[in-house]
């Protein structure tokens, strides 16, 4: 007998996504993913100064927002083919990484983990028992008897005083919940210790992007930092001491908690290294640029099609040909008629809208279908982690092979790298990713005091536009996976802009050829033990961090806030 | 020792160095909004004009807020008085201009009268488990006329952001902030 289910929104941010599934027999058959708003930024940033698109895009989102700039700034740098002074790159590469951490952080503990952790049964923990847990899995100094008291306590008075607040939505005693008291209770304490933790990299962006949430000190050719080793008003070496104290207390939550925390969560639900692979067609680009040029990155970027190690494609600089010729983005199943015979390289990219009704084989949603070489494909911290660890990168391997040890400790059988390619195998992606941001943030730190004590406080280079028309892609390996702004220019001003946003590559309905795009596929044979309470496809559908703000713009305003799901 | 040119310096501004002012005594207005969908700037144009024309207090910080949640935790956590300013959906004439307080702000966030709280109700909710809720949340907004893509206000909403600044501006002096001519940074 076959259930459909309709969930809509799915995600408890911005951006309105719906998730359409067929169930037979207790798994999922078939699944439509569909961007429920009609995206049209790029219309906006027509007829501008290209020097202000990146203000304008990172308005897109307000989770995104620092991604949007970069990437823009990027693009019409690449325009002009214009170099970037290297105390520019290591501030951007140190907003890049801040803004990462902090991403993946409350990704993690605010908006996903409650698919796993059940907040009502910690409340049948002893918390003298979560502490000798906590402290067997790690040093963190926040694993004591009296810590996990004071939790328990405060979630008892919250839980009894009817307060359920943000924990309302849960799926509580559902039967897909695995963890034991001990396991939900550390899970619980470590998601306020986590609310404080993330305040320290956001004081990062905030101090470095002279603002948050939306930064201000970026520019075509640079950032308008003003560095200096003896001003007050300026990025001193004292306010850049701040910064580092901040770091070294992410790197020991980032180690000591959040990655430990996967790894426990991860062992006790192995049975998810089982469902959500989806598309192991795996997409990331290079990041943290070395040089004024952007051929040199501390993180690899490439192409890995399929599980093979050996069949990765490394890309290699901001004008690598084999990443720019191999984009286009498909409309055949979204709103969207092309006047050019599609699917279209985004520099010729089109954005027309055409909305028919929901047509589960026709036209159902506001996102387009971006494809690599014809291909559709994943983005993401698991693209990431998978392509670095192709590419040999040092961290990575060494982050991955602890994470890994740790599960099949704690899980008392051997896992594997296999395991990566699942639903739970992108969480632990996703804090492997996070372990090599914040050893990078300490390395772009260094190497931005290192160089001002050379003497070299050069931030910016000045951009000059000739009248011809010329053409640019920024793209930038955002927390949610590859992000590319394509731009046409001419005489300064914009003539084309299109962005190619990760949840797009992620979301996205089925390309030219009929295939699905990832979130579709990797919820096929998800199972699904009740279909009016879908916790299921919420795990797989949550693990790509879903945020679709950017891939489609316009608000709603009468759509309601609470997950609908319909079963019919 | 300066890189780059004087007006770049100029925009980089010092703001965010300034050290933080004492939790408890903090008073917060927050615009909230994407600026890119018409009247939903209202509430982030709202304080950007009240910061055009008075100088407040280093205890008050004026703060677009954008669309973002978590990222605005630790400008609000422990304030004493949060002001939201943003566009509400209240079901009257659009250019209504509506004032929320106590018993209706709990309501507010439960009803999401305005298209981005999934947000910042998250981060309220999180902060009241937490244990560092603002102490007074008041929200001040006015209806709006259209949130398609744009960016400029509807005649109709331009016509009543005057009143709503200067309700801003009585909600502080309320509170018995001190508010001189002049101008912020924000």
């Amino acid at each position: 007998m076959s259930t459909r289910i309709t969930i809509d929104p799915i995600t408890r941010i911005e951006g309105h996504l719906r998730i359409d599934c067929e169930i037979n027999n207790g798994k999922v058959t078939k699944a439509w993913s569909s961007g429920q708003m009609w995206r049209g930024v790029e219309l906006i940033l027509l007829g501008r100064d290209s020097r202000d698109a990146w203000t304008i895009t990172q308005r897109i989102c307000g989770v995104c927002t620092t991604v949007h700039a970069i990437a823009s700034v990027r693009a019409v740098e690449n325009a002009l083919q214009l170099e970037v002074p290297v105390n520019a790159q290591y501030i951007r590469n140190l907003i890049i990484l801040a803004h990462a951490v902090h991403d993946h952080i409350v990704h993690f503990y605010h908006l996903s983990a409650l698919d796993w952790v059940d907040v009502t049964s910690a409340l049948k923990a002893d918390p003298d028992a979560t502490a000798r847990l906590g402290q067997s899995l790690s040093s963190w100094p926040g694993n004591d008897k009296e810590q996990m008291r004071a939790v328990k306590q405060r979630l008892a008075g919250f839980v009894g005083g009817g307060q359920l607040g943000i924990f309302t939505n849960g799926y509580w005693g559902h039967p897909a919940m695995k963890l034991p008291p001990e396991v939900n209770l550390l899970a619980v304490s470590h998601y306020l210790q986590a609310l404080e933790v993330q305040r320290k990299a956001n004081k990062i962006v905030s101090i470095l992007g002279s603002k948050t949430p939306h930064i201000q000190n970026l520019a075509v050719g640079g950032v308008s930092n003003a560095l200096a080793t003896d001003s007050p008003s300026v990025l001193t070496v004292e306010r850049l001491m701040a910064v580092k104290t901040w770091i070294d207390e992410l790197a020991d939550f980032v180690k000591n908690v959040y990655l430990v925390d996967v790894a426990a969560i991860g062992a006790f639900y192995a049975d998810w290294t089982q469902y959500g692979a989806g598309v192991t067609n795996y997409l990331c680009v290079p990041d943290l640029p070395q040089d004024t040029k952007g051929t040199q990155f501390l993180l690899p970027g490439g192409h890995l099609p399929g599980r093979d190690f050996a069949a990765f494609k490394p890309i290699t600089s901001f004008n690598d040909e084999y990443w720019r010729k191999g984009v286009e983005e498909s409309v055949k199943h979204s709103w969207y008629d092309y006047v050019q015979k599609g699917p279209l390289h985004p520099y010729r990219g089109e954005t027309n809208p055409k909305y028919t009704d929901f047509q589960e084989q026709g036209k159902y949603s506001w996102l387009k279908s971006p494809t690599f070489y014809g291909k559709s494909a994943q983005v993401g911290p698991l693209s990431r982690v998978l392509c670095e660890l192709a590419a040999g990168h040092e961290s990575t391997t060494r982050y991955a092979t602890k994470t890994l040890e740790l599960v099949s400790a704690i899980a008392k059988t051997k896992v594997g790298p296999a395991a990566l390619h699942s639903t739970i195998g992108r969480h632990a992606a996703r804090a492997i990713s996070c372990a090599t941001q914040v050893d990078l943030l300490e390395n772009q730190w260094s190497a931005l005091i290192n160089n001002m004590s050379k003497g070299d406080l050069h931030t910016y280079n000045k951009p000059v536009f000739p009248k011809a028309e010329i053409t640019g892609v920024g793209f930038h390996e955002a927390p949610r996976g590859a992000l590319s702004h394509w731009v046409v220019i001419e005489d300064g001003k914009i003539k084309n802009y299109q962005c190619v946003v990760p949840s797009t590559w992620n979301a996205c309905p089925r390309n030219e050829a009929d295939e699905p795009g990832p979130y579709e596929a990797s919820l096929l044979d998800n199972p699904v033990v009740d279909p009016g309470q879908p916790l299921e496809v919420l795990r797989t559908v949550h693990s790509f961090d879903p945020c679709i703000a950017c891939a489609i713009h316009v608000t709603d305003p009468q759509s309601g806030s609470a997950i609908r799901v319909t079963a019919r | 020792v300066i890189a780059g040119s004087a007006e770049l310096r100029d925009r980089a501004g010092t703001a965010a160095l300034a050290p933080d002012p004492p939790a408890a005594a903090r008073v917060v207005v927050l615009g909230i909004g994407n600026t890119l969908l018409t009247d939903e700037a209202l509430g982030i144009q709202a304080v950007e004009r009240f910061a055009a024309m008075y100088r407040v207090p280093d205890h008050v910080q004026l703060i677009d807020g954008g669309t973002s949640a978590m990222e605005l935790l630790d400008v609000v956590a422990d304030c004493e008085l949060l002001i939201v300013v943003d566009a509400l959906l209240a079901n009257s004439t659009p250019g209504s201009v509506v004032r929320l307080a106590a018993d209706a702000v709990p309501v507010f966030f439960r009803t999401k009268l305005s298209p981005h709280q999934v947000g910042l109700s998250d981060l309220l909710a999180s902060l009241e488990f937490a244990g560092q809720s603002p102490r007074t949340t008041v929200i001040l907004g006015i209806e709006p006329a259209d949130m398609r893509l744009g960016l400029e206000l509807t005649p109709i909403v331009e016509a009543h952001m005057p009143e709503l600044v200067g309700m801003i501006a009585a909600e502080l002096r309320g509170a018995g902030i001190d508010l001189a001519a002049g101008s912020t940074r924000m």
